[in-house]
């Protein structure tokens, strides 16, 4: 507890210090407006409602891309875990995925779905779905042997093991993938759109930049971070449970 | 209580059961497991008949396949030659009446203790309120009622192996198979939940198989032990214990105790050997 609480203090003095260095002007308003500053311009960004096709775009990419990534991960796992010299084949290229940056290949997705939703979404689920692949493959592994002789000693059939041993056996593991496919499509997807888009928070964040709207940018870059730490707090109280339970 | 005072003695080489009381019978049973440049014989052939009723134990080196003798009685895995036979019928896959319970905690981490226990009777589709009743017993027999709503990692290793019992025991089956289900234990809980063991056994009044390394938990558990050769794994001996129906850990204390466990070691002791000068332990 006392931990949590070092921890909100040490942000919120952080917060205070940037808020301070603002106010004495040793950071100039042209480089950053002071945080209290940016509550203000997200309260009235939000109440024009300015922005609001943009936020609903990027959120609605995000979602997409999360869920697209952790069914086609999953799937994919599951079939590269069932064909065992398949997966020694490409389990090293899997390992190295992270390696390669993504985003150079910006530019085929560009000509294969044009300027828009569709290839950001593709790069997102390309920079999430091995993460989903690799902690399916991780889960399964890790399921003990001795359940599924158990659903053997039950008599049940392969799809009722499947579905009321195997997958909640594994979804500590599983869980671990969601929570970074998340992390990978917010990248994934804020990351493209200052590049190869035309709306989005990405986007508008860029364009801000640019027309020197300090305002408006801090004030989307803040709403970002809100999000985040929410969807974070949210997913990290899942995860905990779901740990809990697999200490042994 | 104490089977020397009643005078037991130290029965060798037991008879084979009558066939018409024989609950689980394998005759020339043989298990072979195929490696990618060699063949591994494993088990047998193995002859062996377990009365209704009986508390049998199997002890035998490591690596002896009492495991694969386990698996097979429980229709996990199916012999090469010979046959195994529960209640008269043929084992192909898991028998109905047979519950076993393993040396690794399988209990599932997701589910607390009563729906741990309810797993298998769910599965059955069996009516509620009869689960609702069975599991309760089951719960308060296994000393568990005050864990019913824990989860399996918010308990100690003995613990989580009562639940694993529990869960066996609902199903009320009526041939028990244990294989070393207190391996992982320290010995003061093994002695203990030997006691549950043999608690159990009484009020089923099932036959239990019990496969164990420890002679003290074979001496002190059994009507007859069943000594295994290293592998290929067949029966050298078999003692019969005499020990009273109504016993307890307590028989540890008794020289009749002493003496089942030096004879269960002297025959172990030269196969033990075997493996350690084959540098295989």
């Amino acid at each position: 507890m006392s931990e949590k609480w070092l921890r909100v203090a040490v942000v919120t003095a952080m917060i205070l210090l940037v808020e301070a260095l603002c106010r004495i002007d040793v950071i100039p308003r042209m480089v950053m407006i002071a945080p209290s500053d940016m509550v203000v311009e997200l309260g009235k960004l939000l109440a024009s409602g300015q922005f609001s096709a943009d936020i609903q775009i990027t959120f609605t990419n995000i979602a997409i891309s999360t869920v697209l990534s952790v069914l086609l991960g999953f799937a994919a796992g599951v079939i590269i875990y069932s064909l065992p010299s398949l997966r020694d084949a490409i389990e090293p290229l899997l390992a190295s995925y992270y390696a390669v940056p993504t985003f150079v290949f910006y530019p085929i997705f560009i000509t294969l779905f044009g300027v828009g939703s569709a290839s950001i979404i593709a790069i997102a689920v390309l920079l999430a779905v091995v993460s989903m692949i690799t902690a399916t493959l991780n889960g399964l592994d890790r399921i003990p042997r001795v359940l599924r002789k158990t659903g053997q000693i039950y008599r049940m059939s392969r799809v009722k093991t499947a579905l009321l041993i195997e997958l909640p056996a594994a979804m500590p593991y599983l869980f671990t993938g969601v929570k970074l496919a998340v992390a990978y499509s917010f990248i994934g997807v804020i990351a493209s759109e200052f590049i190869l888009s035309g709306a989005g928070v990405g986007y508008a964040i860029a364009y801000a930049y640019n027309l020197f709207e300090n305002g408006h940018m801090y004030a989307l870059m803040l709403l970002v971070l809100i999000v985040v730490t929410v969807v974070n707090t949210l997913l990290n109280i899942v995860d905990r449970r779901l740990q809990a339970r697999r200490q042994r | 209580m104490s089977a020397a005072a009643s005078g037991a003695k130290i029965v060798p080489l037991a008879p084979q059961v009558a066939a018409a009381e024989a609950h689980a019978r394998l005759r020339g049973v043989t298990r072979v497991f195929e490696l990618p440049k060699s063949t591994l014989h494993a088990l047998g052939p193995i002859d062996l008949d377990l009365a209704k009723g009986e508390f049998f134990s199997v002890v035998g080196p490591s690596g002896c396949g009492k495991s694969t003798l386990l698996d097979i009685l429980a229709g996990l895995s199916e012999p090469q030659a010979g046959t195994a036979e529960f209640e008269g019928k043929p084992i192909r896959g898991v028998p109905d009446g047979v519950g076993v319970v393993f040396q690794e905690d399988a209990s599932f981490p997701w589910l607390n203790v009563r729906d741990n226990v309810a797993f298998g009777l769910r599965r059955a589709g069996m009516d509620p309120a009869e689960i609702t009743r069975r599991v309760d017993y089951a719960v308060g027999f296994m000393g568990l009622k005050d864990f019913a709503g824990s989860y399996p990692a918010q308990l100690s290793g003995g613990m989580r192996q009562r639940v694993c019992i529990a869960r066996t025991l609902v199903l009320q089956p009526r041939l028990i198979l244990l294989d070393e289900p207190f391996g992982a234990l320290d010995q003061q809980t093994r002695l203990l939940m030997g006691d549950e063991l043999l608690r159990l056994w009484r009020e089923t009044s099932a036959t239990v198989l019990l496969i164990t390394h420890a002679l003290d938990e074979a001496a002190m558990l059994s009507d007859r032990v069943g000594v295994m050769s290293t592998r290929p794994g067949t029966f050298i001996d078999f003692v019969e214990t005499g020990w009273e129906r109504d016993r307890d850990s307590r028989v540890v204390s008794t020289p009749h105790f002493g003496d089942i466990t030096a004879r269960l070691w002297e025959k172990l002791r030269i196969e033990a050997l075997k493996i350690m000068s084959a540098g295989k332990a």
